[in-house]
């Protein structure tokens, strides 16, 4: 099933997405995906966001190699936006790109969990957009808050996919298009740490609980998004997330 | 949210820390800032996440791991916000908080400011909290605190020394990101912090706070 947190008249509710895009309520009525605002598709927990995860977007950013372990950082609730939302891009910016990943949310409270049984705690898979503002790095915790802990600069949706729905989230495409043109195409299958070893990583040295979301990387072909550029984001069996870049 | 409801409580929101915002630390590291990876010193504020299983109440035992054995008490004092601020005003920051917290930030010693170093700070308990004190004649600038360990003091400083002071930390974090009612920010770690191994009894002692105590023990059988 596909699950999703929606605004309408006021209110939020709980939605379940039927397979010809159109929208369940909770309370039985069925709507269009342009008659709700949509929201983050779950109650958010920690925010777990992984860096150089992909062989060729390292290349890509003229990095050597792959870290030793896995590159993690954090992000406030603040940071998220749900589907048919706005991002912003200040503007002085020079160059500000989309990052299509596969988002994971756990479950099941977990701790020392071995990969082989990693997928047991995983709740569902979502598809997020990790903006990053590059005019704004610096090497000190990078990358750093300003970068990618900004209000609204992380799109995730546009529903959670339940996990027994998707059994294997390690072949999976992903792809970008702004304005409809198809500007990143890669696959999960080039994870440098998959699924199961994340959560055997995370799970190594701190407990993970229910809610907690892993944004697990993106591939190469990242590309710079103007003012007015519409970006959809898609993970293969997931779903398509759009997001419109504004300006000041 | 009120502001008042905050007052006795342990904070739920999002707990933000600061680092290198003392001067002195920033000043002992400056020719290592020069240098790659870092090549020129900080200019926005250096901002971590304690994560909410990090959480623990006054009195709590912290386990470490056996290896390295020590951790690093990175005492601090946080503002809880009571207000939603969004792209303030320093000379209005104040208006935003709610009270203060006694903040013990447990970790890993570590002296690298490149990557986030989340599996040293994020640990399970790593962050010894006091319930939200309304101290409105708190001021930073005329305070200190000092760390006990098993009644020996193992550290002394206070907050005259930041980069930023609160009000200007909190109109430079808004600038970029929203502080919601219920989280924290941290008004930044001191130089020299202590290094403890197992410790009975950890006092953090805040003037015109009071006191935060939690104990620190090695976990026992075998590390993952």
């Amino acid at each position: 099933m596909k699950h999703a947190r929606v605004m309408y008249e006021g209110q939020v509710h709980d939605a379940v997405a039927e397979d010809n895009g159109a929208l369940r309520l909770a309370d039985g009525r069925l709507l269009g995906e342009q008659d709700v605002r949509w929201l983050p598709p779950f109650e958010v927990g920690t925010i777990f966001t992984l860096g150089l995860n992909y062989a060729d977007h390292i290349k890509e950013l003229d990095f050597k190699k792959a870290p030793e372990n896995p590159l993690v950082f954090l992000k406030g609730p603040n940071a998220l936006v749900g589907h048919r939302e706005r991002t912003r891009r200040p503007a002085d910016v020079k160059y500000m790109h989309y990052e299509c990943e596969l988002a994971v949310v756990i479950g099941k409270e977990c701790r020392n969990v071995k990969r082989d049984q990693a997928y047991e705690y995983v709740r569902g898979y979502t598809v997020a957009n990790d903006y990053a503002i590059r005019d704004y790095l610096e090497n000190y915790y990078r990358p750093n808050m300003r970068v990618k802990g900004r209000d609204a600069c992380t799109p995730i949706g546009p529903w959670l996919v339940d996990a027994e729905d998707v059994p294997d989230p390690m072949d999976l495409a992903i792809r970008t298009w702004i304005n409809g043109e198809l500007k990143q195409d890669g696959s999960t299958r080039d994870m440098v740490c998959d699924v199961a070893g994340l959560i055997e990583y995370l799970s190594s040295f701190m407990t993970l609980s229910p809610g907690d979301v892993l944004l697990t990387g993106t591939p190469k072909g990242v590309a710079d998004c103007r003012a007015g550029d519409v970006v959809v984001t898609e993970v293969e069996q997931i779903g398509r997330l759009e997001n419109t870049i504004y300006t000041d | 949210m009120n502001k008042s409801s905050l007052i006795g409580t342990i904070p739920t929101g999002t707990i933000y820390g600061v680092v290198l915002n003392d001067r002195r630390t920033q000043e002992r590291l400056c020719d290592e800032f020069d240098q790659p990876p870092y090549k020129s010193p900080p200019v926005a504020p250096v901002m971590y996440i304690k994560t909410s299983n990090t959480v623990v109440g006054d009195g709590a035992a912290v386990r470490i791991p056996q290896e390295p054995g020590v951790v690093r008490i990175d005492a601090t004092v946080g503002a809880v916000i009571g207000q939603s601020a969004t792209a303030i005003k320093a000379e209005d920051a104040l208006d935003h908080v709610a009270g203060y917290v006694i903040v013990s930030d447990v970790t890993l010693p570590h002296e690298n400011y490149y990557r986030p170093v989340v599996p040293l700070r994020c640990r399970d308990g790593f962050c010894p909290i006091s319930t939200v004190m309304a101290a409105p004649e708190f001021d930073p600038a005329t305070s200190s605190l000092a760390v006990l360990a098993d009644g020996q003091l193992v550290f002394q400083g206070d907050f005259s020394h930041f980069v930023r002071d609160l009000p200007q930390l909190m109109q430079d974090v808004t600038e970029f990101m929203t502080l919601n009612p219920g989280d924290v920010l941290m008004l930044g770690l001191l130089e020299g912090a202590p290094i403890v191994g197992k410790t009975a009894s950890i006092h953090i002692e805040v003037d015109g706070l009071g006191v935060l105590r939690h104990s620190v023990e090695i976990e026992s059988g075998v590390t993952a």
